[in-house]
């Protein structure tokens, strides 16, 4: 199973967890790491379920939940947010009917926040995936969905 | 080599200009060149960020050096046709004839003083990251070369120390007495870890240094593992931060091929291994002690100091932990010596900073200038001025820095004078605010920050982070509690005198600095006639409860 091909890469070690959860995540097709994974890392690496799930839900950036094939990370950080982040914020959310956390039914997309993504020069910035977009305006948020629903042919 | 070229074209690629399409136009320029026969002539060379950050994508030109800004794909071939075959500049998207003068941005004006130029980010650029022989071609590896050869690990250490360099992560410890604590202790195996979880708001100095220069990290780590004697080194890096990732890899791989990380480097006893390891969105973790925990595959919770990571770090052995940037100053200080580097910045705090200038201002972007220049300097000579407004208020080091009224625009941004005004100079964020801003409002962001990245270790860190929340969002509502600053002014207090980590204590910097500096304007937010729910207080233990 991959999870096993995985945690022999990085040698069953406890210090490579997170490693091995970033691929376990990586290589779901809905981007999260689900409960039948955990259990099969901590049968493997003989590390409890408890304390897998306790340090998983520590980052940010792993989910337990399903997630869209696009993930739109939208900043929230103050440099963003004097350039009206929460304007971008609420047009995604309009634009795709869902708010913070959740997936649109179409499984394309889901919405989270993040903090600062290191890219200030340019905000207000989203990433999706690892893609960034930066100086946005509301406008230019509707340009961005409908290219990615035109490329997936919704 | 044999590079025929006679003139080189550099593309600026970095997280900013990507977006603007810089990968497209160097594809663009690399198939038109090739189209027009010119190929053999002239090289297109990626680099990292030239400087100028919002301008869309820059390019640079050799001999010369002139600059091009907001190129679009389809002017790609005009541009040739005008710079290559016709041979003279392209007027159109000219930004500047040469490259030191015109762009102050960049380069400290030679006017203040003699000695000017960049330490951290004098390749960035200039030399394409991903190729390690235009590193060697600047003098990259020639100090890791010397020291092996000529430098007893004690030796290094002295010329750190006398350098009077300080961490650049915003606590700034002396990092020369960092490294003698690390030498000190005689366990093996020790291990070097270089903090690259740049997780400040409004902080991507790091992140440009790797994108830029990342064999200066990687010589500077093997500089520091041959002198506190660790053969192992680990860069923890932002899981957010796939280009310095990408890059850092390729990095060590040449590195490794070239036998300047790995067994007997340079042909001495030295062994060095370096390895990178990737986080996953936790701001505590640039914490040094969370940092390890993290390393360690555990949560990223801080630990108890003492014993320090010098003593007891990763695995329990004895870590030496710097920064980028504090690492970038490296090499530049062991070639030129000790008295070189004091030429730059002040007694106290000799050297450069990088700073990210970033809100209104009409040039938001990198600069890398001599300690102990002023807030004024930064934004009307650097960064262009206000870009729309008046000036109203400067949050310095990010978001767990202080904010600064205009008065305090004169005060040189240096640890001491800083500090006697109760503010910390911070990681190199400095983020410009005009009059649109309201205080509430940007602190009320700055709270839900951390109200997301308390890790929740400790009870003061997490119950009060959402505290000051909740007060700064009722005070942008204008429905604040009677007495909502003096609770806050408590509630930050306690926070910075009784929080685990200096994460949890610096929390109180932006609010107390706010309530000293705009209590007037705070004011406003409170309700005279609301009386709600306040924070039941024990006065006679002496403890907050938060009901």
């Amino acid at each position: 199973m991959k999870v096993r091909e995985i945690v022999k890469k990085y040698k069953g070690k406890r210090e490579n967890l997170l490693q091995i959860l970033h691929e376990i995540q990586d290589l779901d097709a809905q981007n999260y790491i689900s409960q039948e994974n955990i259990f099969i890392l901590s049968e493997i690496m003989n590390i409890p379920v408890s304390d897998i799930t306790g340090t998983a839900s520590f980052y940010s950036m792993f989910s337990f939940q399903p997630r869209g094939k696009y993930i739109i990370r939208v900043c929230a950080s103050p440099p963003c947010h004097i350039m009206g982040a929460e304007t971008i914020f609420e047009a995604i959310s309009k634009e795709l009917k869902i708010n913070k956390g959740e997936t649109t039914s179409d499984g394309l997309f889901t919405l989270e926040e993040t903090s600062c993504l290191g890219i200030c020069a340019v905000a207000p910035a989203i990433m999706i995936n690892d893609t960034v977009y930066g100086y946005l305006t509301a406008e230019r948020i509707k340009e961005i969905i409908a290219q990615i629903r035109e490329e997936e042919g919704k | 080599m044999n590079d025929r070229s006679i003139a080189q074209i550099l593309v600026g690629i970095d997280s900013n200009t990507v977006l603007s399409g810089a990968r497209q136009i160097k594809t663009k320029l690399i198939t038109e060149l090739s189209r027009q026969g010119l190929s053999e002539e002239v090289k297109v060379i990626e680099t990292g960020s030239i400087g100028p950050t919002n301008q869309g994508v820059v390019l640079g030109v050799f001999p010369g050096g002139e600059l091009y800004a907001n190129i679009t794909e389809d002017e790609v071939e005009e541009f040739i046709q005008e710079r290559f075959v016709k041979g003279r500049t392209y007027k159109k998207r000219l930004l500047a004839e040469t490259l030191p003068e015109e762009l102050r941005l960049q380069e400290y004006d030679s006017r203040k003083t003699q000695y000017y130029g960049r330490i951290v980010l004098d390749n960035c650029g200039r030399i394409n990251p991903e190729d390690i022989t235009e590193y060697i071609g600047v003098g990259g590896y020639e100090a890791l070369g010397y020291v092996l050869k000529e430098k007893s690990p004690q030796e290094i250490i002295s010329i750190v120390q006398d350098s009077g360099l300080r961490g650049r992560g915003g606590a700034g410890f002396p990092t020369g007495l960092k490294w003698s604590f690390t030498f000190r202790e005689k366990r093996y195996p020790k291990y070097v870890i270089c903090n690259a979880d740049e997780g400040e708001p409004g902080t991507f100095k790091d992140r440009l240094i790797m994108e830029g220069d990342p064999h200066k990290i990687i010589e500077a780590m093997a500089i520091a593992g041959y002198a506190v004697e660790a053969e192992t080194g680990y860069i923890y890096i932002r899981g957010e931060y796939k280009l310095s990732l990408e890059r850092l890899q390729k990095a060590i791989a040449q590195a490794k091929e070239m036998g300047f990380l790995g067994n007997n480097i340079f042909g001495s006893d030295f062994n060095f291994d370096l390895q990178l390891k990737i986080g996953a969105g936790s701001y505590v973790c640039g914490e040094e002690t969370a940092l390890l925990s993290s390393l360690e595959g555990y949560r990223g919770e801080p630990r108890l100091k003492p014993p320090y990571p010098a003593q007891y770090g990763l695995k329990q052995q004895p870590t030496l932990i710097n920064n980028v940037e504090t690492l970038a100053n490296i090499p530049a200080i062991i070639l030129n010596g000790s008295q070189w580097f004091r030429h730059f910045g002040t007694e106290n705090m000799p050297g450069t900073k990088v700073y990210t200038v970033l809100g209104h201002i009409n040039r938001p972007g990198l600069i890398e200038v001599p300690i102990g220049i002023t807030l004024r300097e930064i934004i009307y000579d650097y960064a262009g001025g206000i870009s729309s407004g008046k000036f109203k208020m400067a949050q310095i080091g990010g978001t767990a820095g202080d904010i600064l009224p205009e008065q305090l625009l004169d005060v040189p941004l240096e640890c001491q004078s800083l500090q006697e005004l109760g503010h910390n100079l911070g990681s190199g964020a400095l983020l410009i605010m005009n009059g649109t801003v309201s205080v509430a409002d940007f602190l009320r962001s700055c709270m839900k920050f951390f109200v997301h990245e308390s890790c929740g270790k400790c009870s003061v860190c997490r119950i009060g982070t959402s505290y000051l929340y909740e007060a700064c969002d009722r005070l942008n509502r204008k429905e604040g509690y009677v007495d909502e600053l003096k609770n806050m002014k408590d509630i930050a207090t306690t926070l910075k005198l009784t929080a685990f980590c200096p994460l949890g204590q610096s929390v109180a910097q932006p609010v107390l600095s706010a309530l000293k500096y705009f209590e007037e304007e705070l004011k406003e937010g409170s309700n005279p006639n609301k009386k709600g729910k306040l924070p039941t207080r024990e006065k006679s233990e002496g403890v907050f409860y938060y009901s």
